[in-house]
């Protein structure tokens, strides 16, 4: 049945037709009925990587097949979510050895997008967690890969965004934890200079992260809030937290209801509230425990946030640059500053070495914010797209939702090869996007 | 532990079901005809929930080897939960035989078949509950699927007599009429979001409904009074709509 869906930016919405699966062989029917198709998860990318005119969603795809909580083993379908998966583990003592900013993603989709989180300057990104995984391609058939056992398959199947197949099985090793809780430290930095210095001094810690308020102009320009954490031992909690160190956080969530006018987030609107982020920390230095939700999780206490940027949605760009190339994330930064067209919130990361054939990360400095669809934006975006390029970095895919293929091409050095392995594996161009067609990968 | 039998458990209001029931520590009996494909159910409610979990092959349209099959059950359910249906196409049905006496024997037949048998335990021991998911397709029936609402509505009248026989015997029966659920059998129908519900509020509503001894409930809720705006339309007007 056709009907209009979009991922988590409300942009671009197309006519889709959607249909879903909860056996293997219903996926091979369905991919012997259709010439073009693409897996979809819980459709948490922003952009259009998962859209296509016949997506099939994997979200019954969702049974877990084996948890070994002797070795920390955890073997599942690919729709089962994350936010699952934390309510088996955790209880157990594990958790996921990645994560990314949301827990409402899928397996699937962390492996297609290969995700990073606050982790990844020390464990790196997803797929290196990976122990095999199965993966339907374009001839129907059904191949375990892993990094030894047809590693091209699983290479181009991490970061690659679905053009490799469905993602039906994986397998992964998880992190051993104590307690259910993380002991944080927030530290203020007074500019970009201070805060990237603060990056460098903290970088023992496993997991780091920053927020930037990008409207600050002169010599608080670039300045933040340093988030740095360790899962807690039961030694550092208190009493009321000892009593059930593994015990899950409270569920009480809020929800956006309805798009919020598009008018709701304006320049003045977004600097009250960033000004309110910045100034609830009074104090230099916060050091607490805190469960691990509102650590890693923080939006997804606040349900459908994203219809706070209204119906026409709004981007979410993702850019990383090399370390040495400081002075780019300077400019790229002045220049958004200098647009004012805001960010409800703009987060920095170091990322760690990480060589991979086509995921996103790579050492350097990454910088995520949201930009509300208006006149003029992808204009904008463009230019900063040519910056992002001069300064040796590129675009996060599931961010992207306008990226020129030119700026695809040549900002991701395997893009070639990458293709070629596609080709391999999907060589009737079945395994597509409205994504991969706009970057010219399946043509 | 008590132990739940899901009669054709390879559905999305089954798997909703089992989940429902196994997190609220129910042992779980999974039965269907490819008892491979429940492999994968099975391992998840034990990993998610804790409990016990089997597999069983189950044919609802093979009457004959029902008796064998109920007998075979390691151990015997506390509470039977009758999922299976099959929607069908009602226009091939009005020609194809084939087709409606699958519809019949799938929604109606298949079911009085095993249910007897699990009635005839449940009455002899003097406890247990019976779950029956019916439609609320069986209360009139309409041009577009008349033949599996028949069928229904068969298998209702058939919940509400063994309700009123098994009462006696400390037995407790429950119908279920759901309206539209998001399930595949459903994914190509343009279902009207307001009036739809997720599997797994149908599976609440079951679970709170066997807690509560309930003998008839809608899902959602409101389905009961748009049922009974539908029933109340004097049938000279009924038959001109289109519906």
């Amino acid at each position: 049945m056709e009907k209009r869906l979009a991922n988590w930016g409300n942009y671009p919405a197309i006519s889709c037709d959607e249909s879903s699966f909860s056996q293997e062989e219903q996926v091979q029917d369905f991919i012997s009925s259709h010439s073009s198709i693409i897996a979809r998860g819980n459709g948490r990318c922003y952009g259009d990587a998962s859209l296509a005119h016949h997506s099939v969603s994997t979200l019954k795809y969702d049974k877990v097949l084996a948890f070994d909580t002797v070795n920390g083993v955890f073997e599942c379908q690919s729709g089962i979510t994350l936010d699952q998966i934390l309510e088996i583990i955790v209880p157990q003592g594990w958790f996921l050895p990645v994560t990314p900013g949301t827990k409402f993603i899928t397996v699937g989709g962390a492996v297609a997008s290969d995700v990073h989180g606050k982790n990844h300057h020390v464990d790196g990104s997803f797929s290196g967690h990976i122990t095999e995984m199965d993966v339907i391609t374009g001839n129907k058939e059904t191949i375990t890969c892993s990094a030894e056992k047809e590693p091209d398959l699983f290479w181009a199947t991490c970061g690659g965004m679905g053009l490799t197949g469905i993602i039906t099985r994986v397998k992964f090793d998880l992190k051993k934890i104590e307690t259910a809780y993380i002991h944080q430290k927030q530290i203020k930095a007074k500019n970009l200079e201070h805060l990237i210095q603060l990056f460098e001094e903290y970088k023992a810690y496993t997991y780091s992260m920053a927020w930037i308020d990008c409207l600050q102009k002169g010599d608080a320009f670039g300045r933040g809030i340093l988030i740095v954490g360790e899962h807690a031992r039961p030694e550092e909690l208190n009493a009321q937290q000892s009593k059930m160190p593994l015990q899950l956080a409270d569920k009480r969530k809020l929800s956006v209801p309805f798009n919020l006018p598009s008018f709701a987030l304006n320049t003045l609107t977004v600097k009250a509230f960033n000004w309110l982020y910045y100034a609830k920390n009074t104090k230099q230095e916060i050091d607490n425990v805190i469960p691990y939700e509102p650590f890693f999780y923080p939006l997804d206490a606040i349900l459908h946030w994203n219809r706070g940027y209204g119906k026409a949605g709004f981007v979410q760009y993702q850019f990383v640059l090399p370390l040495e190339k400081k002075e780019g994330l300077v400019a790229i930064l002045r220049r958004i500053s200098d647009k004012g067209w805001g960010s409800f919130l703009a987060v920095l990361k170091v990322f760690g070495v990480q060589e991979s054939l086509i995921s996103f990360p790579m050492e350097g400095y990454t910088l995520a914010l949201d930009f509300p669809v208006r006149k003029g934006l992808f204009e904008f975006l463009d230019e900063l797209d040519e910056l992002v390029l001069q300064y040796g970095g590129r675009l996060y895919l599931s961010k992207d939702a306008r990226m020129k293929k030119d700026i695809f091409w040549n900002s991701y050095p395997n893009a070639r090869k990458f293709a070629d392995i596609v080709k391999t594996y999907n060589s009737s161009g079945l395994f597509r996007s409205v994504q991969s067609d706009r970057l010219l990968l399946t043509e | 532990m008590p132990v739940v039998l899901i009669l054709g458990a390879g559905s999305d209001m089954a798997v909703a079901i089992a989940r429902q029931f196994a997190g609220k520590k129910y042992d779980i009996q999974l039965a269907a005809r490819n008892v491979a494909s429940l492999a994968a159910l099975e391992q998840d409610v034990k990993i998610r929930y804790g409990v016990a979990a089997s597999s069983h092959a189950f044919d609802a349209t093979d009457f004959g080897s029902h008796p064998a099959f109920y007998q075979s059950l390691p151990v015997k359910p506390d509470i039977t939960i009758c999922v299976f249906g099959y929607l069908g196409a009602q226009e091939k049905a009005q020609s194809d035989w084939t087709e409606a006496a699958r519809i019949i024997h799938t929604n109606y037949t298949g079911a009085v078949s095993i249910l007897n048998i699990v009635a005839e335990d449940y009455a002899a021991r003097g406890a247990g509950t019976i779950v029956g998911i019916s439609s609320v397709a069986g209360e009139r029936g309409r041009q577009s699927n008349y033949i599996y609402g028949s069928a229904k509505a068969g298998f209702t009248a058939y919940l509400s007599g063994l309700r009123n026989r098994l009462f006696h015997k400390g037995v407790h029966v429950l119908s279920v009429q759901p309206g539209f659920v998001y399930t595949r059998m459903t994914e190509n129908l343009p279902l009207p979001p307001l009036l739809t519900a997720q599997p797994q509020q149908v599976a609440k509503d079951v679970f709170n409904a066997v807690k509560a001894k309930k003998n008839v409930i809608y899902t959602k809720w409101f389905w009961r009074y748009i049922m009974l705006i539908i029933k109340s339309i004097p049938e000279a007007i009924f038959k001109k709509l289109k519906l």
